[in-house]
This record gives C-alpha cells, structure tokens and sequence, in this order.
C-alpha cells in the first residue's frame, strides 16, 4: 500500500516537471537564464539589450517547439556556461550541488553528537563529610575540640 | 570535548576564516590590475572569426600597427563609430589592421551588424567573456590601439571619433 502511494506521488510529480521541458515558458527560461552583462541578474530582472535579445531568441525557439534542455544548450554553446543561473548537475559543478547538503547534514550530525554529550547523565557526586563548614572538611583538631565542646552541653 | 580537541576545532575554523579571507583578497586584487594600459604588451587571445572560418591570434599581427576595437551590435555608439573605423581600415589597410571583438552578442546578430555597416575587415567573436577582464573593459565600444610590438599606445573609452583614430594610428606607427 506505501508502495503504491509513493508511486502515486511520483507520477503525479512527474507530471508537470515533464511539461515544463516539453513545454517550457518564456518566465521559466528567464528566471533560469543569467543576463551576461549585469551583475547576478537574471533574464527576467534585466531590461538590457542583450538580455532582450536573448529573451526575443528564447521566444523563437519557444515557438520552433524546442524543450527546455535544447534551449539551454544552444544558449551554453553561444554564451558559456555563465547564462545559467544554476551550475549544471555533473562533472566539478556537481560539488556545488553536493557540498551544501554535506555541509548540513555533518553539522546536523555534530549538534546530535554535542546534544547526546550534553545530556548525559552524570555520576553521583559524593555526599559530603559530616562536619564541614562551608562545604570544606574540618581538620581533625577542629573536630576534635568539637566534639568536647558539645560534650560539655551534653553533659 | 576535551580541550586540546576544542583548541584544535578552533584553530582549524580561525584558519578557514583566514584562508577565504586571503583568497577574497587576492581575487579583488587580481580583477582590479588590468593588464591592458598604455605601455604594456596587449593580453594575447584567439578567438573565432565573424568575417571568415577560422580563428585569430593577436599576436599573429605583430608587425603592423592595429586597431582593436571591442563592440556590439545592440550598442548604439558603435553603431555611429563603425563607418568611421570601416573609413580608417580602407585608408591605412597597409601598415594597419583594424581589428574588432563583438563581445556579449548572438553571431547572427554581429553578422547583420557588420552587412549593415559594410565592414571588411577582421572581426573576432568573443561570446565567452575571454578578452573582457584581460582589457578591463567598462562598456562599449573601447578602442586601443597597438604598435607593431603589441604594446598598447592608446585607449579611447566610449565611442571612436575620426580625428581620435587618426591620431592614434599616427601614434601607434611612430612607436
């Protein structure tokens, strides 16, 4: 039955990320695209002349009925790998994908470890010794005069 | 943990910090010196051709004065300097190669741009932001100008004017 479920959920999310490559949208290409001349923009935040002309190419392609992937790689032929706005998921650029999910999951591994350490319970201390005066032990002649002096109200 | 792990754990984060620290420092430092100025040898590249197949070195030019013009076919001002350059390219064909660098531009685009203007001489393409840091480029057009050494004798920011072109290649042959 979980099997079935989980096999349900990924079809139905299969569904649309198929429609996207085959069907991609002009604000999907931009958002994904870099302008090559600004500085950490996108397609669709730059109003700049390249970044019009390339948004008026992604429109023709769009048109000629290119997917998603075939318009990014013409684009990466033309502009290099900076016109997308995420490195892609193979080769060295992997480690870009890769490195931040390590990243988590070891410090979340090392606060399990500092929280396990923390709430360890401790051994009992040990109780402490009859007549101490603030805590510390008195010297045998201390206790000595001690006991003769109670014994003297005993008396 | 006991303390010399802790002192241990601490160090290598105060090293890390450092470490990028240095590497931050030292990638400003290498983006602001810009190799191309007057007097120094023009950065070397090879890039694809526009007006023919093939590629281009620049260095392959040594021994004639040249005329580097960096553009684009979607920039206005290099729309107005192009006859200009074309103009330049005719009159000194001989001594001096006017070549141009379309930067951050489709091809078919820089090929429209050059039928329209009529230009004949070398055009490079350079789609992959190879020559921009090594020239320092801060918009377009920028033209400089190179003796027959390949050292950079002038540099005109913004677009090229006739008397600016004439007076650079006068420049640039006497070198």
């Amino acid at each position: 039955m979980r099997l079935l479920a989980l096999a349900l959920a990924a079809l139905v999310l299969a569904a649309p990320a198929a429609a996207s490559e085959n069907h991609p949208t002009q604000g999907e290409l931009e958002s994904e695209l870099m302008c090559p001349i600004c500085a950490g923009e996108t397609l669709a935040q730059s109003t700049s002349a390249p970044a019009q002309r390339i948004k008026a190419y992604i429109g023709r392609r769009i048109a000629a009925g290119d997917t998603k992937s075939q318009i990014k790689d013409q684009l990466v032929v033309q502009w290099g790998q900076r016109i997308l706005a995420a490195p892609p998921r193979h080769g060295f650029d992997l480690l870009a994908w890769a490195l931040p999910l390590v990243g988590l999951l070891g410090g979340a591994g090392i606060m399990g470890l500092l929280a396990w350490r923390w709430t360890r319970v401790r051994e009992p201390e040990p109780a402490p010794q009859q007549w101490a005066l603030n805590g510390h032990p008195l010297e045998p002649d201390e206790e000595r005069r001690l006991d003769e002096e109670l014994a003297r109200f005993d008396g | 943990m006991t303390v010399r792990l802790k002192l241990g754990a601490q160090a290598l984060a105060v090293g890390l910090v450092i470490g990028l620290l240095a590497l931050l420092i030292w990638k400003v430092a290498q983006g602001s010196q810009k190799e191309a100025a007057p007097g120094k040898p023009a950065p070397n590249f090879t890039l694809g051709r526009l007006d023919r197949p093939g590629s281009l070195q620049l260095s392959s030019l040594r021994g004639k004065a040249v005329v580097l013009n960096f553009w684009a076919s979607w920039c206005y001002p290099c729309k107005r300097e192009a006859p200009a350059l074309q103009a330049a390219s005719r009159r000194w064909g001989k001594q001096v190669v006017v070549l141009g660098v379309d930067v951050n531009d489709f091809r078919g685009d820089a090929r429209g741009f050059m039928r329209k203007y009529g230009l004949t001489y070398a055009v490079v393409h350079d789609n992959k932001n190879v020559t921009s840091p090594k020239y320092g480029l801060t918009g377009l057009p920028e033209t400089f100008f190179l003796d027959r050494h390949g050292r950079v004798v002038e540099h005109v920011p913004g677009e090229v004017k006739a008397a600016e072109i004439r007076s650079g290649v006068e420049k640039a042959l006497r070198a």
